[in-house]
Formats: C-alpha cells, sequence, structure tokens
C-alpha cells in the first residue's frame, strides 16, 4: 500500500512550488514517486532516497580518510571550534528553514561571528541596491494576475527556475491576465540566446557587462531625452521601442537574476534597475524581483533582517551588528585571512566559491552540515549528515516574493538522523555550557 | 604642537580595530593610559600597548596632538577614524577605513591604504600618498549622505566606486581610478588626473568630475554640450563639457534643470 501526500512545497529553487504531490509507502519510510515538479525540483526528493546516503557524523583523519563519530562528538567539536575561535565564519543558511536559522543566529551572537548567507555570491548586490535606493515590488500572484509586461535581464528561468515561467510569468491566466501568454508581452534582455530568449517577443542581445549603461540608457529614453547611436551594442532605435513597450503595459514586472547581480557593476546594475521600475511608475504599474536561487535564501535575509538589521554579511565579532560588504563578506573574510573558524550549513561553498578561498577553508577548523556528500564536506574536517528540510522535516521558507510557507515532511529520515535544528540546539547548548552563561 | 609615537611590535594574526588611534583619544592622556586603550581583534579586547610601541606626548586637547605610526599598519583598521582635529602620519601600509567619518585634522599615509577610506567624510584633510583602494570618500553602506566636506588627496590610483552619493568636498586623484565615479553625487567636485575607465556620473544628480585623461566609456546619459575653459584648482585648460546623468532626477534652479557637469580635457 501506498499513499498520495498532496500540495506539497518543492524546497529546491526559489519559486518554492507548493503544488507538488508525492507518493510514499504505508508505514512513511519509503518515497516513491513524485508528481508535478520539474526534473530539479524531483531529483531533490529523489535524492533523499539514495541507498549510500550518509546517515552519521564524520571525521577526517590526519590521513585522509572518514571515521565515523557520534553526534555528540560532532556537536562538540563543533562548539569547541565556534568558542576557541576569535572571528568565526557562520556561512549557508540558504537550504535550511527559518526556525534552524534563528538557533544558528543566537549561536552566532554568542560566539562573535560573521553570519553570511550564500546572497553573498548570489543576490547580496541586490541587497544593497535595496538599502540605498528601495524597492517597488509585488508578489507572484500579483504577477500571474495582473502583469503584462514581462522582463526578464540576466537570467535564465528556463534552466534555474523551471517552472517559473508556466505558473506566474509567462503561460499562466490570471484574473487580469485571462489571454495567457497571448496577452503578455516578453522582453529577454541577455548576451545569450538563452531558452528564456527564445519565447521571448524581444531579445536584447546585450554586450556582456553593459548592463549599467543599458538601464541609464531606457531612463534616458522614457524621459524622450536624447541617446548615443548605440547603446551596450544595441541600436537606439531598439531601445526606444523597448521603453516605448513597457511603458504602454497595465502591469510590468522585472525579473532579474545573476547575470545582471555578478557582472560588472553589481549592486549598481540593480540600484539602476531598480530606479527603471521606479521611472515607469510615472507612467504605469511597475514592480521589480529578484529570482532568488536557494528556495530559502530569501528567508535567512527575513530571519537576520528582523535579529540583527541585515540581510546578509552580519559581523557580530564586536557584539553588535556590523554590515559591510566589501569587509565582512565571506569571500573577502577568507581571501584577507580575516576568519580563524569556519561552519557551513545549507550551502555549498566548495562548488561555489573561488578555488583561493575554498583553499582557505581547507586550512581552517571547519565543519560542514548538509544531507549530500559536496565539494564543501570534502575540504571540511566534520561531515554532520542531517535529515533534508522539506522531505523529512517541515519548516518555514519565503519565497522569492518574501512570502512565507510552511514546508512539509512527507517521509521519515533515516533511523536517528538529526534535522538541522535539533543538531543546532544541542551546539548551542554545549556554546553556553562552555561560556558559562 | 605634542607628538605622540606609535611603532607596531607585533601583528595581529587576524586584524587589529584600532578605532583609538586618534587625537581625540590620546589628548589629555600619559603614556600608560594610552598603551590601555582598547582594541580588539576579533571578539577579543586587547590593549593598544599590546600591538604597539609608544612613546612621546600627548598634548592636552585633539588640536595640540600629533599622532605618528610607523611600521607595516595593513592589518590595522580604523587609523583616524572619526578623528575632529589634530594630525595623524602614517608611515606604511595602512588597511581599511583610514579616516573614516573624519570631521576635521589632518592625515598623511606614506604609503596605500585599502577601500572605505576617507568613508562619510565630513571634514579635514586625508593625503594618501601611495594608492587608494574602493569606495573612497563614498558613504557607508545604506547611507545617502556620502562625502560632506573636507578634501582628499591621493597620489596614485584609485579603486572602484570612489565618492559614491558625495554632496560636498573634494577628491583629487593623481592617477587612475577603476569604475563608477561619484554614483548618486548632489555635490562635490573630483579631479581625476589620470585616466577613467567606465559609468563616471552614472545616477549623478548634481556635482563635477574632471578628467584629464581618457575615459574609456561615457555614459549614455551625459550629453556633450560645449569646449570650455577651465580654471580650477591649478587645472588649466580647454575641457568638453558634458552634462548628465540625463536618466536622473534633477532640481531646478530659475526654471533651470541643474545637471551634474563632467569636464573631459581636449588640451592643457
Ligand atoms: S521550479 Fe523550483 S520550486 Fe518549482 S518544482 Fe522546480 S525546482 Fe522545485
Amino acid at each position: 500500500m501506498t499513499k498520495t501526500v498532496t500540495d506539497v512545497i518543492c524546497p529546491f529553487c526559489g519559486t518554492l512550488c507548493d503544488d507538488l504531490e508525492v507518493v510514499v509507502s504505508a508505514d512513511n519510510k519509503e518515497l516513491l514517486e513524485v508528481y508535478n515538479a520539474c526534473a530539479i525540483g524531483a531529483e531533490k526528493f529523489l535524492h533523499s532516497q539514495a541507498k549510500d546516503r550518509i546517515t552519521r557524523p564524520r571525521m577526517r583523519q590526519e590521513d585522509g580518510s572518514w571515521k565515523e563519530i557520534s553526534y555528540d562528538e560532532a556537536i562538540e567539536y563543533t562548539a569547541k571550534i565556534l568558542t576557541d575561535a576569535r572571528k568565526p565564519l557562520m556561512y549557508g543558511w540558504s537550504s535550511t528553514n527559518c526556525e534552524a536559522q534563528a538557533v544558528g543566529s543566537e549561536i552566532g551572537e554568542l560566539v562573535g561571528a560573521v553570519m553570511d548567507n550564500t546572497a553573498t555570491v548570489c543576490h547580496g548586490t541586490s541587497l544593497i541596491a535595496v538599502q540605498d535606493i528601495g524597492i517597488p515590488s509585488c508578489t507572484l500572484g500579483e504577477v500571474k494576475n495582473r502583469a503584462d509586461r514581462i522582463l526578464f535581464w540576466g537570467c535564465n528561468p528556463a534552466h534555474a527556475h523551471p517552472r517559473h515561467m508556466s505558473r506566474y510569468s509567462i503561460f499562466p491566466r490570471g484574473f487580469f491576465t485571462g489571454k495567457g501568454h497571448k496577452g503578455r508581452k516578453v522582453i529577454v534582455i541577455d548576451p545569450r540566446p538563452t531558452d528564456t530568449a527564445s519565447v521571448a517577443d524581444v531579445h536584447l542581445q546585450i554586450e556582456q557587462g553593459r548592463d549599467y549603461e543599458l538601464l541609464n540608457a531606457f531612463r534616458v529614453a522614457f524621459k524622450d531625452e536624447q541617446l548615443p547611436d548605440v547603446v551596450a551594442g544595441i541600436p537606439k532605435e531598439k531601445i526606444y521601442e523597448a521603453a516605448e513597450l513597457l511603458k504602454s503595459g497595465r502591469f510590468v514586472i522585472i525579473f532579474f537574476g545573476m547575470g545582471v547581480t555578478q557582472s560588472l557593476g553589481k549592486n549598481h546594475n540593480i540600484d539602476e534597475a531598480i530606479a527603471v521600475t521606479r521611472d515607469l511608475n510615472e507612467y504605469t504599474k511597475a514592480a521589480i524581483m529578484p529570482m532568488r536561487g536557494h528556495y530559502n535564501v530569501t528567508g535567512s535575509g527575513q530571519v537576520w533582517g528582523w535579529l540583527f538589521g541585515f540581510p546578509y554579511a552580519v559581523d557580530l565579532s564586536r557584539g553588535f551588528a556590523r554590515y559591510n560588504p566589501g569587509e565582512t563578506t565571506s569571500n573577502d573574510l577568507l581571501r584577507r585571512d580575516e576568519v580563524d573558524a569556519v561552519f557551513v550549513l545549507g550551502s555549498d561553498p566548495g562548488a561555489h566559491f573561488p578555488f583561493s578561498s575554498v583553499k582557505k577553508i581547507y586550512n581552517l577548523p571547519s565543519v560542514a552540515i548538509d544531507p549530500h556528500e559536496t565539494p564543501t564536506t570534502e575540504v571540511c574536517k566534520v561531515h554532520v549528515p542531517v535529515a533534508f528540510v522539506g522531505v523529512e522535516v517541515g519548516g518555514c521558507a519565503y519565497r522569492m516574493d518574501n512570502v512565507p510557507i510552511e514546508t512539509r515532511k512527507v517521509v521519515e529520515p533515516p533511523e536517528g538522523m538529526m534535522t538541522d535544528e535539533e543538531f543546532l540546539r544541542h551546539v548551542l547548548a554545549r556554546v553556553k555550557e562552555i561560556q558559562g552563561v | 604642537m605634542e607628538t605622540v609615537t606609535l611603532t607596531i611590535k607585533n601583528q595581529p594574526d587576524l586584524f587589529l580595530e584600532a578605532d583609538t588611534i586618534t587625537p581625540d583619544a590620546f589628548a589629555g592622556k600619559k603614556i600608560e593610559e594610552i598603551a590601555d586603550l582598547h582594541v580588539y581583534v576579533g571578539r577579543e579586547q586587547h590593549r593598544l600597548g599590546d600591538f604597539f610601541e609608544i612613546s612621546g606626548k600627548a598634548g592636552a586637547t585633539p588640536e595640540e596632538t600629533k599622532i605618528v605610526v610607523n611600521g607595516d599598519l595593513s592589518r590595522v583598521k580604523y587609523i583616524g577614524m572619526k578623528m575632529t582635529a589634530g594630525e595623524v602620519v602614517v608611515n606604511g601600509n595602512a588597511d581599511m577605513y583610514v579616516g573614516a567619518w573624519m570631521q576635521g585634522g589632518k592625515i598623511t599615509v606614506n604609503g596605500d591604504v585599502d577601500a572605505f577610506a576617507g568613508t562619510g567624510m565630513k571634514g579635514g584633510e586625508l593625503i594618501i600618498k601611495g594608492n587608494a583602494g574602493n569606495y573612497l570618500g563614498a558613504a557607508y553602506r545604506g547611507d545617502w549622505r556620502g562625502m560632506q566636506a573636507g578634501t582628499i588627496t591621493v597620489t596614485g590610483n584609485a579603486g572602484s566606486d570612489i565618492g559614491t552619493f558625495m554632496n560636498g568636498g573634494e577628491i583629487v586623484i593623481g592617477g587612475d581610478v577603476d569604475v563608477h565615479v561619484a554614483t548618486h553625487a548632489e555635490g562635490g567636485r573630483i579631479i581625476i588626473k589620470g585616466n577613467a575607465k567606465s559609468r563616471l556620473g552614472g545616477q549623478m544628480v548634481e556635482g563635477e568630475i574632471y578628467v584629464l585623461g581618457s575615459i574609456d566609456l561615457m555614459m549614455p546619459g551625459f550629453a556633450y554640450r560645449e569646449d570650455v575653459d577651465v580654471d580650477v584648482d591649478g587645472i588649466k585648460g580647454r575641457f568638453a563639457l558634458y552634462e548628465g546623468d540625463l536618466g536622473e532626477r534633477h532640481r531646478k534652479r530659475k526654471g533651470q534643470t541643474i545637471y551634474a557637469k563632467l569636464y573631459q580635457r581636449i588640451e592643457a
């Protein structure tokens, strides 16, 4: 006998789809099939069922081999490296629930850590821009029901957020968008001819690294001022045309991704894109939204926002929160040898950071808390496997539009396996014991 | 003026946060009291005297106090932060935040400085004889009031993002600069004697930029107006005047829209 669980949340990308159906065994121990998810989402669920899954913490030995250790030993090691360090880095936090993020923040405060999440190599630059000039945004529900001008800038949802286009942005029929795709105009700005660009009405194939200039040109065009003949490889006529197309919509939404947040100019690109959105509101209704990657990176920004006042790169070492990307961001800290221990949870810097930073992690006391074996667990001294959030334990996550969604537990984790939150609660208790507080 | 000399004797194994190296903190103190001032390595609190050999004598007030710091200070942050008067001379390279939020007095660095020097500066004089890093004279994160007044002079090159949200004062760069100059600026003057790359005056509302060398790429929001003769601050010659950022909001005065001005030298 099997059971079907409906309305399951996909804990993979920032789209946080909430309509999955999962077939599990009658005893809740085995996950058999996943429906409605895209390929990468389904893979995440099925991965939890891998037969060779690591279920106990491991410590790296002198000769490079792993030795199985108990959770108690892993808790002791983690608490010790964090309390011994003068400035530990606690990084990741994007693939876990808000409950675990909150406990981790408490530890970070006690040990004077720098708390950073994956935004640091992704949308952190967007957060800088938001702090500098604010953001007119909306929910994905509003996009589905209202938006008739969809602009994708430097992002490729066809691959990175596969169901985004069908659920929210291009194809769905909503309350005021009854014609679906037909009633919408889609503009893609990307130097590459992506799969997303292939469904667009207009594709502006911008010269690499000239986003700031093209965004600026849009603002000049809105005001009917003169433009140079070509900006960022795009003839001015096309820019005026695209500007008109946006102005003529009833509701414009701009989605942007790492093509603009991590290319030349970074936060400035987003700053100017937000200014474009603000300008458009002189003519019609317009909103802008970052295409957040990890399913709960938005949540970690929310949790730290309400606890510390800043969404990432929070330096707690002096007992108060400081925030200055460029100084308090993980790669800058590692590059400059500013931290003396590394704790990673819910992310894979081993795969996403520059090799020079990964080498620094390798040379420091380090622990990785992750359900998977990853490039990060390969360079850390201790690996603590945990239950999959959103599959084997529930908890709160924030969608890319800052809507909180409660994820669901659909199967039991392997016997005796801790969740992120449980492990962190034990570490917190041990840290308090060591510090005598 | 009395002088206190600091010579670094122990390098911190992480970084040293020494926002107490200012005439304001030293004034009126004995050498032993100065040695007891707090500095930080991560969350650990230390004494200034744990890291520096300290000699000389402090003046009664900040105005009468000069501090000379010797040695490799490339792992020391916040030298001269928030100082209001007096003088600091750094003989060596210094790390981030030299003269951040300074209000008065004078800092001379005989070496390079890392990022965020002169952040949110309100007054005084910051002289860097070597190169400066990114965010020179810029606003602190999230602050829309960058440099308000005072002068920053760099003999060598400067990094990116100089003068972000600048409202007043002057920055003079002897060499070249990286991208993003005077973003969001609403006033002040930046003089670049060498070459610039791109994104000069992006989202700039008001203020002036002078470039004596080349500009790789002009912002689309800057429009050429006319050639003019310039004679400011020892800078003389024929310059092409551009106005912008046309995409940004601008104030009006006497019915006239006020734009930011970018001058590029045509001939000396
Ligand atoms: S689009 Fe994202 S959230 Fe939706 S099923 Fe695919 S991976 Fe999961």
